[in-house]
């Protein structure tokens, strides 16, 4: 584009599925298959999502961050990966961590206060969670770039929310991934809430999506409670971007059903019946109701679902909660490669003066 | 072999690093075709070509976090920050995942990146170019702060911090840059990290000083010599994790500690040292430790900048008090 041209800031919302579950397109453009899979992993996130809640609210795990409602942002986009791509999350992703491998024990652990739940014994190369809100975006612009580099068709996928697009550790990033062409997917979750911030407080811009124009990326806006949509605009940004033609930033727009953590009483700020209507456009129920009405799902399928995903989220909670502590050493044994000659009296003092981990 | 300043050691180890090793890239301000604003990156552009030789947006934490990026994924960036003001930015980057990815990620990824920069007063500079902010990132685990006093240390330490597995802090003293030259060989030859350098020899009093205030403790040591005191030098060279047993067993041979830091006194990297000492060597003190620091004042415009620096003076009349203690 010459240097005088004009961009056009007019972004096009994507959306293949209604509220209802009705079409919008003449052919489905994702197969069946995968949206019946689609629906699986969704249930098997919102499961686990539910149970989270049930044991931090029990005193068996610590702050927490719900997905519940956004399941298809994380679905949707991380089936569109190949394993050997590198996820970059936010710390409201394990949909998308799921579906890349990372077991529901890990999860457990990482929110439970164990460092050992990030030490995925899947997806090796995905990043752990990152709570400074932002700071990952260019994680995953440093990570695409070094597949560029090695001329490795890898891509980096990565995530952030609504509020987390104020900051500008995301605009740097932003700006480096288009001068860089780099091989990254930014997509924004924009729940509609930071915290209890609403995303009118956080940005004058009509769209959140836009701000890939003046990093000189293109920019999609996607209706986030769409699995088939988030997973079709994400799956054409990843085989474009591993063709070498660059970064993609997508807008994700869904709703945040939940409270923002554990810790968060969302009562306080926010009107009961936003809530109510955002439950009609929610994710899991429009796309069943596809399903059904294509004859791809039943009752018995429903059934059977549930009962695998329980007694999966069962086994994942009896794993975590048998879990040893670790020694109050191993806050010493991965700080280096190697432990500083200086630290080792204090290891010592650790080890003489451990009170013993627990879960709580 | 050849004779080198600090800053065209710097850039010879950058050489070397990047033709020994093809996942070693830099990126930074300025640093392509105009080699950085103090050279440091100069013809490393020309030789190992635009990809590995990044001119980086102006975004300093924007450099760090991509360095933490590419680190993970196996490559071995040297991030420039062009001058030791405008490095607070990376902060965030260095702190919150540099120094703690291996440990959250127990081991499964890491990262070995290099934050280098031109620090330090004395080469009349405007705001903002002269800050010592070592002890900020000292106190951080996980890091390593490397800080070399020669062109021969600048080219084996930052080899070593080049070549090392963990996220390194290599701080430059800019006074350093083209103050002298020093024969360097060129070998690839590393030094080691994570240890002082027993600079100077001496029984009556340790001096402990670090970046350019090395040079003043050694200036200040060849005139006590013609009074007859003996002054024992060590550099520190790595902040963190810091070898204090060279520090201590030399403190125990000489029973007398002066510390020499260009930052501000409170809270610098020397009450660390003398906390240490307190610790663990008091009984081997023949006077009470002291400490020669710049004030704890906003670095002055460069008008005041030699009085701000700890000077030669200051040094010396810091070793007569702790003689005379004895
Ligand atoms: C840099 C930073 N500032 C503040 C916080 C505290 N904090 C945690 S989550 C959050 C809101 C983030 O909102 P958003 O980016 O929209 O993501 P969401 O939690 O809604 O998914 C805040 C302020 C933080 N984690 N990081």
């Amino acid at each position: 584009m010459g240097l005088h041209e004009s961009m056009d800031t007019q972004i096009e919302l994507v959306q293949y599925l209604s509220v209802e579950g009705a079409l919008l397109v003449p052919n489905a453009p994702v197969e069946d298959e995968k949206l019946v899979a689609f629906y699986e992993a969704m249930t098997r996130g919102r499961l686990f999502d539910g149970k989270a809640i049930a044991l931090q609210r029990t005193g068996q795990l610590g702050t927490f961050a719900s997905a519940l409602g956004q399941e298809a942002v994380g679905v949707g986009v991380a089936s569109a990966m190949e394993p050997r791509d590198v996820l970059v999350p936010s710390y409201r992703d394990h949909c998308a961590q799921f579906t890349r491998g990372m077991s529901m024990t890990e999860c457990l652990l990482y929110w439970g206060g164990d460092e050992r739940g990030s030490d995925f014994q899947q997806c090796r190369s995905d990043f752990p969670n990152c709570v400074p809100v932002a700071t990952q975006i260019s994680h995953a612009v440093g990570a695409a770039y070094a597949f560029k580099l090695r001329r490795e068709e890898r891509v980096a996928v990565t995530f952030i929310g609504d509020g987390g697009t104020a900051n500008g550790a995301f605009y740097e990033a932003l700006n480096i991934a288009g001068v860089w062409n780099a091989p990254v997917i930014i997509v924004i979750n924009n729940n509609g809430w930071a915290i209890s911030t609403p995303r009118s407080l956080e940005c004058a811009a009509p769209t959140l999506a836009q701000k890939g124009v003046a990093a000189g990326i293109e920019c999609r806006q996607v209706d986030g409670n769409d699995v088939a949509a988030m997973h079709d605009v994400a799956r054409r940004a990843i085989a474009k971007a591993r063709a070498g033609e660059g970064p993609t930033l997508i807008e994700a727009l869904t709703y945040r059903l939940g409270d923002h953590t554990t810790a968060d009483d969302a009562t306080r700020y926010r009107d009961a019946d936003l809530v109510r209507r955002a439950w009609t456009r929610e994710p899991i129920a429009r796309l069943r109701a596809y399903l059904l009405g294509k004859g791809l799902w039943s009752k018995e399928r429903e059934a059977l679902l549930l009962k695998r995903c329980g007694e999966e989220v069962e086994n994942a909670v009896a794993a975590y909660l048998a879990t040893p502590p670790q020694n109050a050493t191993a806050m010493f044994d991965w700080l280096y490669e190697t432990l500083p000659i200086s630290l080792r009296s204090q290891r010592d003092a650790a080890r003489r003066y451990s009170a013993g981990g627990s879960h709580d | 072999m050849t004779e080198l300043n600090l800053v065209e050691a710097v850039n010879a180890a950058l050489s070397c690093g990047m033709s020994r090793d093809d996942s070693v890239l830099l990126l930074g301000e300025d640093i392509g075709a105009n080699g950085g604003v103090f050279r440091a990156t100069n013809g490393l552009q020309a030789r190992f070509g635009r990809e590995r030789v990044i001119d980086a947006p102006l975004a300093e934490g924007g450099i760090a976090g991509v360095a933490v990026g590419m680190a993970a994924m196996g490559l071995r960036p040297v991030a420039e920050i062009q001058f030791t003001g405008f490095i607070y930015p990376t902060f965030d980057q260095m702190i919150n995942h540099a120094s703690r990815l291996r440990n959250r990620t127990r081991g499964r990824l890491s990262c070995p990146m290099v934050l280098r920069s031109p620090y330090g007063a004395g080469i009349h500079a405007p705001e903002h170019h002269s800050e010592s902010p070592e002890a900020l990132f000292a106190h951080i685990p996980g890091l390593r702060v490397v800080i070399p006093s020669t062109p021969a240390r600048a080219y084996g330490l930052l080899l070593a911090a080049m070549r090392d597995p963990d996220p390194v802090v290599f701080l430059e003293p800019t006074r350093l840059y083209r103050l002298f030259k020093q024969e360097v060989v060129d070998d690839g030859e590393a030094l080691p990290l994570d240890a002082c350098f027993m600079t100077r020899e001496g029984l009556d009093v340790t001096v402990v000083a670090w970046g350019a205030m090395v040079r003043e403790a050694m200036l200040a040591a060849e005139t006590l010599e013609g009074e007859g005191v003996e002054v024992e030098i060590i550099d520190v060279a790595t902040l963190k994790p810091c070898d204090f047993d060279t520090i201590l067993r030399s403190v125990e041979k000489t029973g007398r500690c002066v510390i020499v830091q260009e930052a501000p006194r409170s809270n610098g990297f020397g009450a660390e040292i003398a906390a240490e000492i307190g610790e663990r060597a008091l009984y081997s003190l023949q006077a009470p430790i002291c400490r020669v620091a710049a004030y704890d004042v906003v670095v002055p415009l460069y008008r005041l900048e030699r009085d701000y620096i700890p000077s030669v003076e200051r040094i010396i009349g810091a070793i007569r008090g702790v003689m005379e203690g004895a």
